[in-house]
């Protein structure tokens, strides 16, 4: 895995036009599987929701989860597709022991979904329309460890340990048309795309959309040509990248790489690559399957599914809002600068903001602590920031600390340590510690007065007119309060003091 | 009229993990193209208008309500295992599909 046969990316932008496609796996938060009631649960003790249905076992019979099929039409209409008056189940057959029945249920001719299209926003705010080609029902495979590999990857591994619980959980595959046009910005808005899904199918609630679990999988199509050129080049195929900051590097990375070899005259292998996320780098993988290898058939254990005209209208009528629209509405609600609302939505942040808000903080001072501190401290733990022991009503909380004047920015820190730390909620902490700034200005004048009496100097400078002076003294002061003052207020105080001393 | 070629044969069998001599090859591309011509009769006895039939009695939409029912224990899921370990299946390393 040579890093070094990369092309500039610029140039590589010059050269070549960038055609990229999308492949998004969501994992459906139904109760149980796909086509037997074993629980659709993560981290359990392996084997443990598993059936002679999901375990493939002769004699078994699927059954098909009928809060998945609305999942699946939900999450179609919310891609602006049409629903199929009939739709099929098929065996994708191909042997490999992420599941036991030797073939994935899936839809092949006869998908739920079809022809949609979304309208994804970069952060330059350049908007694109992406064409979604369908979506389609599957189950999960289950989950294989590979014991005796180095890294625990199957170079090198001795055999693997396979646990089934995964295997039959519902998946609702989305794939886009080749998606033309986006430049440079291709490989962010392949991020922004998959931000997007996670948005609807989260806002539907359908799915837990944790991409750290894998409840939102992407595969991404990259594939260059000649501009001009109307034949579209070899695509690879880079599997299962599992952040939104993989896909956006992946994505370059793959276009750097293709360009290099295209302009040594080389040709691509059409194949399946895997990305490493420690080595920024993708490696070949196993060349691609055409789909005739896999020999779908229809499924004869599984009639059709033909939802009714009722049941799609009264799904399309309880979709909520378009995320298009949310952001515009939450816009103009906060009132942030565009550029302030795009890092917001670009920092995944709108979902906590908008809560911190409903828990009456305002709207510009949660702003700042989600995209400050507490993004700070998320980004040194490699966390997310939702990821962080506190909740919105703890910011809300927080904000209006320090929006009444009861602490200051400094303290305000120190009890957001504390929170995090789990000493209870800000206003508790604040009371505990008896860290209400000092608002009693005797308390205060007695301390400014004694520091400029020590100072003459710089009493005499202020007298002077030297305002920037009167630093050294507010420095006392608040040390003398132990930070817990209002330095906008110390400061006044110092320069009366040191007019009437 | 069908297109089956011993190479394709040979395909076939490797996607089914099936190992073929070359006696069999031989005989099963005869043999395949014998069905594949049979059933392609029926393509003379439809039109582009009718459409696919997968089940013989017309029912569509038979939904399981998602509710959770009893699965096996870990050792009923083991138990038929030729090999197994920390509650999970062995099977060999299989390096040429990941």
């Amino acid at each position: 895995m040579a890093k070094a046969n990369l092309m500039d990316y610029e140039k590589a932008l010059e050269l070549f036009e960038v055609v990229i496609g999308l492949e998004v796996h969501v994992e459906l938060n139904t109760n149980t599987k796909m086509f037997c009631g074993c629980r659709n649960d993560f981290g359990d003790e392996p084997n443990t929701n598993v059936c002679p249905i999901c375990l493939g076992l002769p004699g078994s019979l699927p059954a098909v989860n009928g809060k998945a099929i609305e999942s699946s039409i939900s999450i179609g209409l919310a891609l602006g597709c049409q629903i199929a008056p009939t739709g099929r189940f098929s065996r994708k057959n191909y042997f490999y022991p992420d599941l036991a029945k030797n073939f994935q249920t899936s839809q092949y001719d006869e998908p739920i979904a079809f022809e949609g299209s979304i309208e994804v926003e970069v952060p330059s705010g350049n908007k694109y329309t992406v064409l979604i080609e369908r979506a389609h029902m599957e189950e999960d495979a289950g989950k294989l460890t590979h014991i005796g590999g180095a890294t625990g990857r199957i170079q090198g591994a001795e055999y693997s340990l396979v646990d089934y619980n995964r295997a039959g959980v519902p998946l609702v595959e989305i794939v886009t048309k080749p998606v033309y046009g986006s430049g440079a910005e291709a490989p962010e808005l392949a991020a922004a795309y998959v931000r997007l899904i996670r948005e609807i199918v989260k806002a539907l609630g359908v799915s837990d959309a944790r991409m750290e679990r894998g409840n939102v999988r992407c595969d991404a199509n990259v594939s260059l040509r000649p501009h001009g050129q109307e034949k579209l080049g070899t695509r690879t195929e880079t599997k299962n990248v599992n952040s939104l900051r993989s896909i956006e590097r992946a994505v370059r990375y793959e276009i750097q790489r293709q360009a290099q070899i295209l302009a040594n005259g080389g040709t691509i292998t059409q194949e399946t690559r895997h990305w490493h996320e420690d080595k920024g780098a993708t490696s070949s993988g196993r060349p691609k399957s055409d789909a005739d290898d896999y020999r779908y058939f229809p499924e004869p254990d599984l009639v059709p599914v033909q939802p009714s005209h009722e049941m799609i209208e009264r799904l399309r009528a309880a979709l909520p809002e378009n995320p298009a629209d949310r952001r515009k509405r939450l816009a103009s609600e906060w009132g942030f600068a565009e550029l302030e609302f795009r890092d917001v939505v670009n920092a995944g942040l709108m979902d906590l903001i908008e809560e911190t808000v409903a828990q009456g903080a305002k709207p510009q001072s949660a702003r700042k602590w989600y995209a400050g501190e507490l993004s700070r401290i998320a980004n040194a733990e490699e966390k997310d920031v939702s990821e962080l022991n506190i909740t919105p009503a703890q910011v809300a909380e927080l904000a209006n600390l320090v929006e009444s004047g009861k602490i200051n920015d400094r303290i305000a820190r120190e009890v957001l340590s504390a929170v995090l730390e789990g000493a209870g909620s800000p206003e508790q902490i604040v009371k505990d510690r008896g860290l209400e700034v000092v608002s009693d200005d005797g308390a205060l004048i007695a301390a400014i007065d004694e520091a400029l009496k020590s100072q003459p100097d710089v009493l005499e400078k202020i007298r002077e007119g030297k305002v920037q002076a009167a630093g050294a003294v507010i420095g006392a002061v608040m040390q003398a309060m132990k930070g817990q003052a209002d330095a906008a207020r110390v400061r006044e105080l110092v320069l009366e003091r040191a007019a009437s001393l | 009229m069908s297109e089956i070629t011993p190479e394709l044969v040979r395909h076939l069998a490797s996607l089914s993990r099936i190992d073929l001599d070359e006696a069999e090859v031989a005989r099963f591309t005869e043999q395949l193209a014998v069905i594949v011509d049979s059933v392609a009769k029926i393509s003379q006895a439809i039109d582009g208008n009718t459409p696919a039939t997968s089940h013989p009695i017309p029912l569509a939409n038979v939904f399981r309500p998602d509710v959770v029912e009893p699965s096996l224990s870990q050792e009923q899921a083991l138990s038929g295992a030729p090999d197994s370990g920390q509650g999970r299946f062995r099977v060999a390393a299989i390096l040429d599909e990941e």
